[in-house]
């Protein structure tokens, strides 16, 4: 398959508050194919955010080149839909309003056609009967279903997903999965996806990406030999413990490494 | 019992003390100039009649409105400034920190100097009073904005002024609504002081002329008014919010 995403030495540095550089990225390859399903995942400051965010376009490379459909990122494209950590919902729209902002906030508009489509955004995310309520009136699971919605209405080809359901319980969470599973298999698209679940990498993803942190780098990339589709019996599956182990195992020998 | 007791024990206590008060002052026959009982009082609302009444608390609100409307429109703007640019926060802020530091008191007298006895220089005062806790919540309010919600708008590549019409301002009303509620009762202050410098009628100026001609129940009459105005003006700002942007309320 043709590569979508690639990253070549690229290199991210910033400097700290007490004045001292931090380099959050060290040298990262990666090539991403088309429709391909990745989860990032490793330890807090290893800059699987700061790689979303420069391939989004937020942030530019101290070093190194980026570039999405054969061309270098220079700055954010409309390919792309981005999910952040927190469902970041516009406290004074509605829910369908909400879903539909993009346009409105892009173009200073929205048409018929944006509102049929935000529509059936809702009846995908099972939030029809919601669609007149505001963000407070919803439980957290809820808000994170409008952000996911918001994010897919210009049908993006490219999704990029900052830790999603963090902030979800873990009930919440197994059912979004299944849930961005069937979407993903609806309309297939390339998906990013950090994450410090190592069972919802495994469930989710076709590679998944180990990082290591201070210096940021690409310590091993895994390929997710489990068949598809999968489901709640996937979770049972004696390979997937022994994958999860094993994941668990690479990511925390990485942690003990000296710096 | 209880239940009634809930709902109306502020009422009661305010019976109370008024009950006690008018109790005081005919007990230890307090002389009137020091401190009049509340049947003095209300008989003296009856020495003015209702026309003119209505020319003082008139004049003061309008003094007091102008001034508080005149802020809104010099505090928004301020803010909008201050957030959208470093250089125009570096440049502006000080200024208002000072102004905010003179003591408006001490300033009426020489703005009323210069700008002539009309209701100008009253209004003046009053927004010089209750425009700089508008223009900081309005700024904190739009700087209180999630990065995230800054990113998405990144992201669509939207133009800049919308990030500001369709994310930071709505974002900031509740704040913008804190600080309103604060600025029209310090608008009021803002009214009296200026009718205490320069005024031929308002509810101050009356409060002034009163107490000079040892009017002291009439004094106190003025005074139970400014605070109807006063508390009547917070809860019109209340109900608009409540009226207009109840999503506010629970957020923050």
């Amino acid at each position: 398959m043709q590569p979508v995403i690639e990253l070549s030495e690229v290199n991210q540095t910033f400097i700290s508050a007490d004045g001292t550089r931090v380099t959050a990225l060290d040298e990262v390859n990666l090539t991403l194919r088309r429709h391909e399903f990745v989860s990032f995942i490793g330890p807090s400051g290893c800059g699987k955010s700061t790689i979303l965010r420069l391939i989004a376009g937020l942030l530019k490379p101290s070093s190194g080149v980026i570039s999405v459909y054969g061309k270098p990122v220079t700055e954010p494209r409309d390919e792309m839909g981005f999910v952040f950590q927190k469902p970041t919902l516009l406290p004074w729209l509605t829910v369908l309003d909400n879903i539909t902002f993009p346009m409105k906030h892009k173009y200073g508009r929205v048409d018929a056609k944006d509102t049929a489509r935000g529509h059936e955004l809702l009846e995908m995310t099972g939030l029809t009967q919601f669609a007149n309520k505001r963000p407070a009136e919803l439980s957290g699971g809820m808000q994170q279903r409008v952000s996911i919605a918001r994010s897919l209405l210009h049908d993006p080809d490219i999704l990029l997903m900052d830790e999603p359901f963090s902030a979800l319980d873990s009930l919440t969470r197994d059912e979004m999965s299944f849930e961005l599973m069937r979407i993903w298999n609806e309309r297939p698209k390339t998906v990013l996806f950090v994450t410090h679940s190592i069972q919802e990498a495994l469930l989710l993803s076709d590679r998944i990406v180990v990082m290591s942190a201070r210096p940021g780098r690409v310590s091993e990339i895994i390929d997710v030999p489990l068949a598809r589709p999968r489901d709640e019996e996937t979770l049972n599956h004696p390979l997937f413990h022994e994958l999860t182990a094993d994941i668990r195992h690479k990511v925390f020998s990485r942690r003990k490494e000296p710096a | 019992m209880k239940a009634f007791l809930e709902r109306y024990i502020a009422l009661l206590a305010l019976v109370v003390a008024v009950l006690l008060w008018e109790a005081a002052c005919k007990l230890f026959s307090i002389p009137v100039f020091i401190l009049p009982s509340p049947s003095a009082i209300f008989a003296s609302v009856s020495t003015l009649d209702a026309g003119r009444w209505a020319t003082h608390i008139l004049a003061t609100l309008s003094v007091a409105l102008s001034g508080f409307l005149l802020a809104i429109v010099i505090a928004l703007p301020l803010a909008i400034a201050i957030v959208s640019s470093k250089l125009l926060a570096r440049l502006v802020l000080p200024w208002l920190i000072v102004i905010q530091s003179t003591p408006v008191v001490a300033i009426a007298p020489i703005i009323v100097v210069t700008l002539g006895s009309g209701m100008l220089p009253r209004v003046v005062i009053t927004t010089l009073i209750s425009f700089f806790p508008l223009v900081i919540s309005t700024a904190t309010g739009m700087n209180s904005v999630p990065a995230e919600l800054l990113e998405l708008s990144k992201t669509l590549r939207a133009p800049r002024n919308r990030e500001y019409w369709q994310i930071r301002m709505p974002y900031a009303v509740p704040y913008i609504f804190s600080a309103l509620k604060v600025a029209i009762t310090l608008s009021i202050i803002g009214a009296v002081v200026a009718e205490f410098v320069a005024a031929d009628q308002g509810l101050g100026y009356l409060i002034l002329f009163s107490t000079s001609s040892f009017k002291i129940p009439l004094a106190f009459a003025s005074l139970f008014l400014l605070v109807v105005c006063s508390l009547t003006l917070y809860g019109l700002v209340s109900w608009l919010q409540k009226r207009l942007f109840p999503w506010s309320l629970d957020a923050k």
